[in-house]
């Protein structure tokens, strides 16, 4: 039998009911929002001012905005962003808090006090506040490389400011590995500290990073939406499901689906993630006791 | 104990010092300087632009503004609005209250919410009603705050109404405009705001607290505690409760950073003019002064309220003991 272990791990992941029905929706929507011109008959950006705030209808299963423009168009173009967004961040913030953990909880000594040091300061930090200040700042800047309604630098920026509880994660792993046999036993056979920390003690830290890196899936998506609600994230016209929402106050008198649409896929697909977050948990570690 | 509080303290005080440094460079490194975003501004020649930047040292290294800046905080004086020509601190000190009471009353119904529910979660394990409670946890978690605060608007302003044809609820504001001052009137425009807020946070300490007690339950002194035949109310409430708190008052002390953005968030919606929404107006007109004051005086009360949770926790849990 090959891969018993992985088939373990699914056969665990497929007994925690809400995980799956989580996994199903989010498979659905992906795929809708990939084959996004497929599902939608409408262009995301024709504005038909004819036709503005038009409620759900056969036409237009989530109305039109103050544009006219086609909301399910939108949502699922928006998708594609917010999604991007979302995995980009979480990549960023994966990477940065593992190597600092690594790194801290590897080494010890000075090189952890001051790890240590610098994870504190990004924790005692505003984060919203410090997001908002550097939305502010690529918005004012005018990079050559970075055209109106990119995503990659507020992705970047989300991440940036979002590795410190994976660096904490991986750390306190790494400590107890470093001191385990098959580790000091590599050690002895004259493996490099390289060798150690990516080959040796990285994959065994592997179901902690899996799991805080769904998590931080979604709240990276919830990030990005505050960010771009606020007007400080991916800029209009680029859909988002965040900048969807800003400025439609004014129209929920008139067209609450405006209002309602965008932040009911976010809450989907945020709950969804949460779930399978919760699922991996329980799959990949069979010691942890849930009490949920 | 006290030897260990003056360490935390410089600790404290050296991170503040950084994170100022972070901050300054942050705001320096705007290609073209601060006076960039006037450039497109037909009341600014290019004049104009270089003789301020000369008159208020712009064009000095960035170490020298940044000592020229430490040392004018010292002295009380953090600058003035690019906005309103009033000092920054004025700014602050004048929407702190509004702020104060927003995220105070936020925390008492997160209190009142989270506790009972979490105590009662944690006793019925696995009940019907730990069930439903944890589930509706669960998606409050994953709730973003600001869409749950338009669809409170939408509910409770907009389509509910009283039957005097006004809305159910104010959805703006700190008062009426216009109407007389009474407590009943403030009281109203409190409940959206504290609302949205207080959901969203009670799930997560709900949560929280939910698992604290029921790893409290299971120590031996609670078995102690019912082997010499106290009451069960006594058990759960002078035994478990106390110790299950503990971890809620750290979780509640390193929250502040998402407490202070949960707030940004609210103030913007509901036009409530605190210290959330000066920033969230500097920041849309690059305000720099206020922007830095909020920011400094944010991540100070954040590292202040960190040394509290430390000295807090030493007093309360005698088991730790610091060297």
């Amino acid at each position: 039998m090959k891969n018993t272990l992985l088939r373990l791990t699914f056969r665990r992941f497929l007994r925690h009911r809400m995980a799956v029905v989580g996994s199903i929706i989010l498979l659905v929507i992906v795929f809708l929002i990939v084959f996004a011109p497929f599902a939608s008959r409408y262009d995301p950006f024709e504005q038909d001012l004819l036709n503005r705030f038009q409620p759900p209808s056969a036409q237009h299963w989530m109305g039109t905005d103050d544009l006219g423009r086609d909301m399910w168009a939108r949502i699922l173009y928006g998708g594609r962003i917010s999604l991007s967004v979302g995995l980009l961040s979480m990549a960023v913030a994966i990477v940065v808090g593992s190597l600092v953990g690594l790194l801290s909880g590897f080494y010890g000594g000075w090189v952890d006090s001051i790890l240590s040091r610098i994870t504190e300061i990004f924790l005692s930090i505003p984060r919203l506040f410090v997001l908002l200040a550097l939305g502010m700042f690529l918005r004012s800047l005018n990079l050559p490389y970075v055209k109106a309604g990119s995503f990659a630098p507020i992705a970047f920026v989300i991440g940036v400011l979002s590795w410190m509880s994976v660096a904490r994660l991986v750390r306190g792993s790494t400590l107890e590995l470093r001191e385990r046999e098959f580790v000091v036993a590599a050690r002895m056979i004259g493996a490099t500290n390289m060798r150690l920390m990516f080959q040796h003690i990285l994959p065994n830290v592997f179901s902690p990073i899996i799991v805080s890196a769904t998590l931080g899936l979604a709240g990276a998506i919830i990030s990005e939406s505050g960010l771009s609600y606020l007007g400080f994230g991916v800029q209009l016209p680029t859909p988002t499901w965040g900048n969807m929402l800003s400025n439609t106050q004014n129209q929920m008198m008139i067209a609450p689906w405006t209002v309602i649409f965008p932040g009911l896929m976010i809450f989907i697909v945020v709950i969804a993630i949460n779930y399978m977050g919760d699922g991996l948990r329980d799959a990949l570690d069979p010691r942890h006791f849930t009490r949920e | 104990m006290t030897q260990y509080l003056i360490r935390r303290l410089i600790q404290s005080v050296l991170t503040l010092f950084v994170i100022s440094i972070i901050l300054f460079g942050l705001i320096s490194s705007v290609p073209g300087g601060i006076m960039s975003a006037y450039e497109e501004n037909p009341d600014f020649s290019a004049e104009d632009i270089a003789r301020i930047e000369a008159k208020y040292g712009l064009n000095d290294p960035v170490p020298v503004r940044y000592a020229k800046w430490v040392m004018n905080i010292l002295k009380g004086d953090w600058g003035n609005s690019f906005v309103s020509k009033r000092p920054a601190i004025q700014e602050v000190k004048d929407r702190l209250p509004n702020t104060l009471i927003l995220m105070g009353s936020m925390l008492v119904v997160t209190l009142l919410i989270a506790i009972p529910l979490g105590i009662i979660s944690a006793i019925k394990q696995y009940s019907l009603f730990d069930h439903i409670s944890t589930t509706i946890a669960f998606a409050g978690q994953s709730l973003p705050v600001f869409w749950f605060g338009l669809m409170l608007i939408i509910i409770f302003h907009v389509t509910l109404r009283r039957p005097d044809g006004r809305p159910l609820l104010p959805g703006s504001g700190m008062v009426t405009l216009g109407a007389p001052p009474s407590l009943g009137d403030r009281i109203e425009h409190l409940i959206l705001p504290v609302t949205m807020l207080a959901l969203v946070s009670a799930a997560g300490y709900m949560r929280y607290l939910r698992s604290s007690m029921l790893d409290v339950i299971h120590e031996d002194y609670v078995r102690t505690a019912r082997a010499k035949g106290l009451r069960e109310r006594m058990v759960l409430y002078r035994h478990a409760l106390r110790n299950a708190l503990i971890p809620l008052v750290t979780l509640i002390g390193l929250d502040l950073p998402s407490l202070f953005g949960g707030a940004l968030f609210t103030e913007t919606i509901f036009a409530w003019p605190g210290i959330g929404r000066l920033y969230f107006n500097a920041a849309l007109k690059t305000d720099y002064p206020v922007v830095m004051a909020v920011l400094l005086i944010y991540s100070a009360l954040i590292l202040a309220s960190n040394l509290l949770v430390d000295i807090f926790y030493a007093v309360l849990d005698p088991r730790i003991r610091y060297s």
